[in-house]
C-alpha cells in the first residue's frame, strides 16, 4: 500500500486509491465506496471504462516487475457494493439560494451538477436526449458498461437534489436568454456531435459508429449487423464498433485505417483486445467510394496510401498511391472517425479553439459566468470519461467560489 | 552429506525432527505413517487422566494471505483409552527400533499416580518420557499441565516422584506462560530430570466474531483461552530457548534441550539448533501440511550444513548462543545507516512515511532537480501514467541524520533494496555497562549525559 501513491496522481480525479483498497481489505466497503465518490461521483462508470493501463494501473509501482494491482476491478467491486445496497453517501449542504444550469447530462455535466448540489446550490440539468448519462448511456458498448449502470449513476446525482430535464434542447427550450437570465451560472458539458463526413460517393449507406453503438445498447434486437462488416477508423470508438459487429454475429470484420498501427489513436490494450476478438486490420487504405445495388452495400472501394511528411497533428500524413484502387467486399460499413465539434459554441457566441469551446484555466468560456468542460473543450490530449468528470468537479469548485464569494 | 542423527540424553534418532506431543501423534497409525515419511521420532500425544473433548477446538489466526500464522487449541490430552495408547506405543516401537518413541504423560499430582504411569510407559519399550507441565487449558483447571509448570516447587516435586521410578530418560516440558522460564527449568534440574523441552503453547484468545459477537472459535456460545502455537510464536520460543542456554545453572547441568515453537521449515530448525536445541519438535506445520514436510526439513538442513561445513548436528548446536546478549553489553558506538538502492526502488514511499511519521524523519522526497519536495506536490490537473511515473520523486536517506533504526529496512517490500550499512566505528567502543562503571554520573544525570554526548560528538537529530 503505497504512500502518496503514483496511481492517485495518474488518476485524473485523484481518487485516494490506496485508501479505498485498504478499506476493501479491512472489509469496510461502505468507507471504500465513499472514498471513491469523494473524488469522483461517476466512480461506477470510471471503474468500467477508464483506460486504466494508461492511468492508475499504468503507474502502479508493481507494474514494472510484476502485474499492477487491478485497481479498476477493485473500484468496480466497491461501487457495486454501494449501488446494490442503494447507500446514499452525501446530503446537500444548506441551500445557497444560487441557481445553476448545467447543459448536457454526460459525465462532465453529471459530475459538475452533483458537486454543485452537494455544496447546496440549486442545479437544473438539461439533456437533449431522452435519457441522461451521455456517452455512458449511449456510447459505451454494453460489454463495458450496461445502460443500467449509467442510469443508476444519474439517479444518484438526482438524489443529491439535481433537477433533471431531459429532451430539452438548449436554444429552443430553454432559450439562450432564459438560460442566461434564469440562472446565476451555466456549465456546458455538451460533448461532441455526430461523425463527420468522409465526403465520398455512397456515403449515405455508411452507418454512423456512435449510432451503431447506441443501437446495440438500447435496442439490440433491432440492430442489423452485417456478415462482412468494414469499420472505417482506428480509434477507440471504431474498436468498439468492430467488437459489437463481431459479438453480434458478423463473420468477418475488417478495420480500415489510412495510417498504420503506429499512428492509430486506439489504446494499445484496446488494439490487443480487438485482435483477440478476431477483427482484421487493413492499414494504409482510404475509402473513396461505396459500391451498392439499390442501396444494398456490396463493397468499399479504397485506395492504398503511403506515409509522407508529418501533418498538423504531428503524425505522418498519408498520401494516396496512384493506381492502387482496390475493392473490399462488404455488406455493412460503419465509420468512426471522430465527432463533430460542439455547435452550442456558435449559439452562445463563444470563442473556440480548433472548433472546441475555448476555456480559461478555470474552465470559464469567453462569456463570463458560462463554464464548460468535458469532450467539448478537449482541444488537446485524448478525451475520456474520467477527464470529463474531473473537469466537471473542478469547474463546480470554481463556480462555487465565484457565487459564494462574489454573490 | 551431513550426519543428522542425534543422541539426546540417550535417546537416539536418525534425524533431530520429532513430532511434538499433539494431535499428529495421537495414534499408532499416525505415528507409523509419520515414520514412513521419515520423521526421526515422535512424542506421543499426552496420556494420563481421563478426559472428554469439545468441538470447534482448533482456532486459527490468518494474517493477510498467510493461513494459520498461528493455531490455538482447547484440545485436551489423549481421549483414547490409556490401554489402547500403551498397546499402540509398544507396537510402534517394536516396528521402528531406530526411531525415537517418547511418551508424554500427565496425571493427577499424586506420587502413586505418577509412579503408576511411568512404570506402564516403561513397559511399552518406549525410549523416553516427556512430562507435560505445560498444557494451558482444561488440564490446568484440574491442577495439571501449566498449573504445575507455573510453580517451580510443584515442578520439582513431581519430577522427583517421577525420577524415583524412571529407568528411561525423562524430559521436562516447560510452559511459556510464566514470567521467567529459567525458574521451572532450574527446578527440573534440581529434581534430577534428564532433559528439558520448550515451549508448550501460549495462553491466547483468537478473536471475536463481529457478526455474532461470539468468541472465535465458538464452542456452544462460549469460547476461551487456548494454547497458541505456530509460526507466530517462533520468536518467543527462540528467546526462551536462549534464556535457558544462558542460565548458568541450566547450562552447567548439561541437560539437553528439545526445542519447539513454530518450526515450519529447515531454516527455523537451523535457528533453534544454533540457539542451543539438541532435538526439534514440530506440530503446527505438520497439522497444516501433513507428515510430508519432513523431507525438506531434513534435505534443506542437510544441504545447509554441507554448505556451512557442519558435519554433525552437535557441530551446529549453540553456535550462535554466545551472541545473545543483554542490552548493557551492546557496543554503543556501533553504527549502521540505511541506504536505498535507487535502481531497485519502486517508489512506493512506504519507507518515507514510516520514517517521517513514526521514526526519525531522515528520508526526503527529492524531485528531478534535486529539490526536497513535500508529498502530493503535483498539480491536480496533471495526470496519466507518464506524468505520474516521470515526476515521481526519489526517496533519499539523509545519512547524517539517520540513526539506523532499521524501520525502513523492515517495511520495504523489495528484496535487498534497502541495506543497513555498517559504518566504521568513529568512536571507541563502549557498552552501557562500561559507561556506568567508568562515568556513573553520565548514566544517571541528563545534564551530564548532554555534556558526554557533546564531547563525543553524538548528535541526535
Amino acid at each position: 500500500m503505497c504512500y502518496d501513491a503514483p496511481c492517485t496522481h495518474a488518476c485524473p480525479t485523484h481518487i485516494d486509491i490506496p485508501k479505498f483498497i485498504k478499506k476493501i481489505n479491512t472489509g469496510n466497503l461502505r468507507g471504500s465506496a465513499r472514498t471513491i465518490f469523494e473524488s469522483n461521483l461517476l466512480g461506477a462508470t470510471c471503474a468500467r471504462v477508464c483506460p486504466v493501463q494508461e492511468l492508475c494501473e499504468g503507474a502502479c509501482v508493481l507494474g514494472f516487475e510484476r502485474k499492477p494491482i487491478a485497481i479498476g476491478r477493485l473500484q468496480r467491486y466497491a461501487m457495486d457494493h454501494a449501488y446494490s445496497r442503494r447507500i446514499e453517501f452525501f446530503r446537500p449542504a444548506a441551500s445557497t439560494g444560487k441557481k445553476i444550469a448545467v447543459v448536457g447530462a454526460g459525465p462532465a455535466g453529471l459530475s459538475c451538477a452533483g458537486e454543485l448540489a452537494k455544496l447546496g446550490h440549486s442545479v437544473t440539468l438539461f439533456e437533449r436526449r431522452d435519457l441522461a448519462g451521455g456517452l455512458s448511456t449511449y456510447g459505451i458498448i454494453a460489454l463495458r458498461e450496461p445502460v443500467e449502470v449509467a442510469l443508476m449513476e444519474v439517479s444518484m446525482i438526482q438524489k443529491l437534489g439535481v433537477r433533471l430535464e431531459t429532451s430539452k434542447d438548449v436554444g429552443t427550450n430553454p432559450t439562450v436568454t432564459e438560460l442566461q437570465e434564469d440562472f446565476d451560472s451555466v456549465f456546458l458539458g455538451v460533448g461532441l456531435g455526430h461523425t463527420p463526413q468522409l465526403g465520398i460517393p455512397g456515403e449515405e449507406y455508411i452507418l454512423d459508429g456512435l449510432q451503431y453503438i447506441e443501437g446495440s445498447k438500447l435496442l439490440p434486437s433491432r440492430l442489423r449487423v452485417g456478415r462482412n462488416v468494414i469499420v472505417v477508423g482506428a480509434g477507440n470508438t471504431a474498436i468498439d464498433c468492430a467488437t459489437i459487429a463481431r459479438r453480434m454475429g458478423a463473420e468477418r470484420v475488417t478495420m480500415i485505417y489510412r495510417r498504420t498501427e503506429n499512428e492509430m489513436t486506439a489504446y494499445p490494450h484496446e488494439y490487443d483486445f480487438v485482435k483477440r476478438e478476431g477483427v482484421a486490420f487493413w492499414f494504409l487504405a482510404q475509402p473513396i467510394k461505396v459500391h451498392h445495388e439499390n442501396g444494398i452495400v456490396k463493397a468499399l472501394e479504397c485506395v492504398r496510401m503511403a506515409l509522407g511528411e508529418p501533418d498538423a497533428s504531428g503524425r505522418p500524413s498519408p498520401q494516396p498511391l496512384p493506381d492502387s484502387n482496390m475493392l473490399l467486399p462488404a455488406d455493412q460499413i460503419v465509420k468512426a472517425i471522430g465527432q463533430h465539434k460542439p455547435s452550442i459554441a456558435q449559439l452562445l457566441n463563444l470563442k473556440t479553439e480548433k472548433g472546441f469551446i475555448d476555456v480559461s484555466e478555470n474552465f470559464e468560456t469567453s462569456s463570463p459566468g458560462i463554464f464548460a468542460g468535458g469532450d467539448c473543450i478537449r482541444a488537446r490530449g485524448s478525451a475520456s470519461t474520467v477527464m470529463a468528470v474531473q473537469d466537471g468537479k473542478l469547474a463546480a469548485r470554481v463556480i462555487h467560489q465565484r457565487l459564494v464569494n462574489h454573490g | 552429506m551431513a550426519d543428522l542423527s542425534i543422541n539426546f540424553a540417550g535417546i537416539r534418532s536418525p534425524n533431530p525432527f520429532w513430532l511434538a506431543s499433539a494431535p499428529p501423534s495421537n495414534s499408532g497409525d499416525q505415528v507409523h505413517r509419520a515414520f514412513e515419511a521419515g520423521w526421526g521420532g515422535a512424542v506421543w500425544k499426552t496420556i494420563g487422566a481421563p478426559v472428554l473433548n469439545v468441538s470447534n477446538r482448533y482456532g486459527a489466526w490468518h494474517y493477510g494471505n498467510q493461513k494459520m500464522l498461528a493455531i490455538n487449541n482447547v484440545e485436551l490430552i489423549s481421549d483414547r483409552p490409556i490401554q489402547t495408547n500403551l498397546r499402540e506405543i509398544a507396537e510402534v516401537k517394536r516396528a521402528w527400533p531406530d526411531r525415537a518413541v517418547i511418551v508424554s504423560a500427565m496425571v493427577e499430582s499424586k506420587p502413586e499416580a505418577w509412579h503408576d504411569i511411568i512404570k506402564r510407559i516403561q513397559d511399552t519399550g518406549a525410549d523416553g518420557i516427556e512430562l507435560n507441565y505445560g498444557c494451558p487449558h482444561g488440564m490446568s483447571e484440574r491442577g495439571m499441565g501449566a498449573a504445575v509448570g507455573q510453580v517451580p516447587e510443584y515442578c520439582e516435586q513431581i519430577t522427583r516422584w517421577v525420577m524415583e521410578v524412571a529407568k528411561i530418560p525423562v524430559i521436562v516440558k516447560l510452559t511459556p506462560n510464566i514470567s521467567d522460564i529459567v525458574m521451572p527449568a532450574r527446578a527440573a534440574v534440581a529434581a534430577g530430570a534428564n532433559a528439558l523441552s520448550l515451549i508448550n503453547t501460549i495462553n491466547s484468545i483468537i478473536g471475536v466474531d463481529l457478526d455474532t459477537l461470539e468468541i472465535t472459535p465458538n464452542i456452544g456460545g462460549r469460547g476461551g483461552h487456548g494454547g497458541y502455537a505456530g509460526p507466530a510464536v517462533k520468536p518467543i520460543a527462540l528467546n526462551m530457548l536462549a534464556a535457558l542456554g544462558r542460565d548458568s545453572v541450566v547450562s552447567n547441568s548439561g541437560l539437553p534441550i528439545s526445542g519447539m515453537g513454530g518450526i515450519t521449515t529447515w531454516r527455523d530448525a537451523a535457528e533453534f539448533l544454533l540457539l542451543g536445541a539438541r532435538s526439534l519438535q514440530v506440530c503446527t506445520a505438520v497439522m497444516h501440511y501433513g507428515f510430508r514436510i519432513i523431507e525438506d526439513l531434513c534435505d534443506g538442513l542437510s544441504n545447509w550444513m554441507d554448505e556451512k561445513g557442519f558435519a554433525t548436528i552437535p557441530d551446529v548446536v549453540a553456535r550462535s548462543l554466545h551472541r545473545v546478549s543483554d542490552f548493557k553489553d551492546f557496543d554503543l558506538s556501533f553504527r549502521a545507516v540505511a541506504r536505498i538502492d535507487q535502481n531497485k526502488c519502486i517508489r512506493c514511499d512506504l519507507c518515507y512515511v514510516a520514517c517521517n511519521d513514526t521514526a526519525h524523519q531522515c528520508i526526503d522526497l527529492i524531485d528531478k532537480n534535486g529539490k526536497v519536495i513535500p508529498p502530493s506536490a503535483y498539480d491536480p490537473r496533471s495526470n496519466g501514467k507518464a506524468e505520474a511515473v516521470s515526476t515521481r520523486p526519489s526517496v533519499v536517506v539523509r545519512e547524517v541524520d539517520c540513526v539506523g533504526c532499521r524501520l525502513c529496512y523492515n517495511v520495504c517490500p523489495v528484496d535487498n533494496c534497502i541495506q543497513m550499512v555498517e559504518l566504521p566505528n568513529a568512536k571507541p567502543s563502549i557498552t552501557w555497562d562500561e559507561l556506568s562503571q567508568q562515568q556513573r554520573a553520565v548514566t544517571e544525570d541528563w545534564q551530564q549525559m548532554e555534556q558526554y554526548r557533546h564531547k563525543m560528538g553524538i548528535r541526535i537529530h
